[in-house]
């Protein structure tokens, strides 16, 4: 089951293994999370909230 | 061992089921089945009023009708069903009891009330504002009070998923990277957070206002806001059904993903850009700059596009590799010649896949695209588009997985087995026909939302081409096709559920190896690939649909010169 299990023989121990970046990224659900809710907050929300907020309102 | 077992072995897939688990997702899987029932009906009546020559609904009653079916299906029928994938994905699939099982009842019991509510207020019609309830359009407060209990308990559902994560990490029952299935799931959940929180926040001052606490809310910031839970919500559920589709081959054929690498990138692009993609409903709006336009479809949206293409050409590879495992080598196409038809969790799976791509994967496209948006943007163009996305992709998924968990999980058996399998191509066939007419007749510039189509009292008339008619007509015929297959899997689920003959502890049919036969761990829950590239037969289908993406994409291009020439 384990990709790092499948991965290391059995005279080499498991905590010398290095896991590569972007697998921790993805292992890490908090962290997707974050990425995942902060992106589209940024890009999509405020991003076009400020555009809306600076129409200058009607005489 | 304890009288009353905490988990049972499940003897198909070797998994442990939780008892609250299993509960969880049979209540919510039910509750899903209840309001697609109530959401397909008022579905067809919308249907039959803009078929011109039946026209069934007078004016208020189709405005209702058409509230009542955005939200049925759009909201309850898909989230209660994501919900039940979700306690799967985390509990069942890393062999881990549910956290917090109270929570995930009361999650239950809030989007029911939530969801009964919304429908009573609609009913009473005076919150016949339709699913998009557009400011300064004012339902009822319990309308808005609906939707945000409904939003609560899906937020509390996702908390769950979350926590479950987090004690199987912690109790150790997995080891590395969480299965792929897992792993869309959690996409899912990701971005059903933000779906939630952008509901909130619209739909609490919206609330008050409707009280008369709030004097105005801004039309176009609501737009914006709405959106950002409007069409993200749609994006959850492109996540949830790709990621039973590789649950469903790895469960039926015992297919590994083609590449784990891939399929993960795939989804970590929904992750990052998917959700941007809410801005294609803005792109018409004079408020806001074309930096914000572009960035958010014509780049950002792409790169998810791009995740989507990877799974165009994971999915099916990923199958064509187990078939040619399992032995169908002749050729190039025998994989898919032989592949299980006759199983209709199998055929609603692959005819999803494929309409998903051709229909809504491309239209998604051109809508998103700032300049061919103005050809079919509030054409009813745009309901063709998400037809093909929510009910040939997502819900033919969810019905075709049905046909599996009604006896994995329910441990009952399909009452009516002939029905099952040609249910399937009935409703294929009448969604996708359903999306094509009404993408057709949007081209032609049949307008979406409207009672009457012909705008016979408009002070200024628009004749619409009689082709445009005729799209409307076949796609109330289809429509009826598609009804048609609802109802046989409603009758067939329920009759199942209810009076089913018990299965006990007799696996379903699978056609490779089952767990318990290659004393391993189910490939479902396992991480790994295929171990081979050699897809000819997938990558010909792959390039007939890019084939098609490129020459539609341009035909557009080509049409809007047409609109609007300059010379």
């Amino acid at each position: 089951m384990s990709k790092n299990g499948a991965a290391s023989g059995a005279d080499q121990p498991e905590a010398a293994e290095r896991i590569p970046f972007w697998q921790r990224v993805c292992d890490n659900p908090f962290l997707l999370l974050f990425i995942g809710v902060t992106v589209p907050t940024v890009f999509y929300l405020i991003w076009g909230i400020m555009e809306i907020a600076q129409i200058p309102v009607a005489p | 061992m304890s009288a009353t077992p905490q988990y049972r072995v499940c003897p198909t897939t070797g998994l442990k089921v939780f008892g609250a688990t299993q509960a969880l997702i049979k209540a919510n899987a039910v509750a899903a089945v209840v309001f697609l029932a109530v959401g397909g009906l008022f579905g067809l009546s919308v249907a039959l009023t803009r078929w011109p020559d039946v026209h069934l609904l007078p004016m208020d009653w189709f405005y209702l009708a058409l509230t009542a079916h955005g939200l049925d299906v759009l909201l309850c029928w898909i989230i209660f069903f994501e919900v039940a994938v979700l306690y799967f994905a985390s509990s069942v699939l890393l062999n881990c009891r549910l956290a917090a099982p109270r929570m995930a009842w009361l999650a239950f019991w809030l989007m029911v009330i939530g969801g009964v509510l919304t429908n009573i207020t609609v009913l009473q019609g005076n919150s016949s504002v339709m699913f998009t309830s557009y400011t300064p359009l004012q339902a009822a407060p319990n309308f808005y009070l609906g939707l945000i209990i409904f939003a609560v308990g899906a937020l509390i559902a996702c908390g769950v998923f979350f926590g479950t994560l987090v004690l199987a990490k912690d109790e150790r029952t997995y080891e590395g990277s969480v299965p792929l299935v897992t792993f869309g799931a959690l996409t899912a959940a990701i971005i059903a957070v933000f779906t939630l929180a952008s509901g909130a926040i619209i739909l609490v001052p919206t609330w008050l206002w409707s009280l008369g606490y709030i004097s105005h809310i801004d039309p176009l910031m609501y737009k914006l806001v709405w959106w950002a839970m409007g069409h993200s919500s749609q994006q959850i559920n492109v996540s949830v059904h790709v990621s039973l589709w590789y649950a469903v081959a790895a469960i039926l054929l015992g297919a590994k993903p083609l590449s784990e690498k891939a399929s993960r990138l795939a989804f970590l692009l929904y992750i990052f850009f998917l959700q941007l993609a809410s801005a294609h409903h803005l792109l018409v709006e004079p408020g806001v700059g074309s930096e914000w336009k572009i960035f958010n479809t014509s780049y950002a949206m792409y790169l998810a596009v791009l995740g989507s293409m990877i799974h165009a050409m994971t999915v099916p590879g990923t199958i064509e590799a187990a078939q040619r495992r399992l032995g169908f080598n002749k050729g190039m196409f025998e994989w898919l010649r032989k592949a299980p038809w006759g199983n209709p969790a199998f055929s609603g799976v692959f005819l999803s896949l494929v309409l998903f791509g051709f229909l809504g994967g491309i239209s998604g496209v051109v809508l998103g695209t700032e300049q061919i948006n103005l050809i079919m943007h509030n054409t009813v163009y745009a309901p063709g588009h998400f037809h093909a996305t929510v009910v040939t992709g997502t819900t033919l998924t969810f019905m075709a997985v049905t046909y599996l968990l009604v006896p994995l999980v329910f441990q009952r058996e399909i009452m009516f087995p002939r029905m099952a399998k040609l249910q399937p191509y009935v409703f294929a066939i009448g969604a996708g026909g359903i999306s094509l007419f009404m993408m057709a007749a949007g081209t032609l510039g049949v307008p979406r939302r409207h009672w009457d189509i012909t705008f016979a009292d408009s002070i200024f008339p628009y004749q619409i081409p009689s082709a445009g008619f005729l799209m409307m007509a076949l796609n109330g015929v289809c429509a009826i096709l598609a009804a048609t297959g609802g109802l046989m899997y409603i009758v067939n689920t329920v009759a199942s559920v209810f009076f089913g003959k018990r299965t006990g502890d007799a696996p379903v049919k699978t056609y490779a190896a089952t767990p318990a036969q290659a004393m391993g761990r189910p490939v479902v829950a396992d991480y790994g690939s295929a171990g081979t590239m050699y897809i000819p037969g997938t990558i010909v289908l792959v390039g007939v649909f890019f084939v098609s993406f490129v020459l539609y994409y341009y035909v557009n291009w080509k049409y809007l010169a047409e609109v609007w020439p300059l010379r």
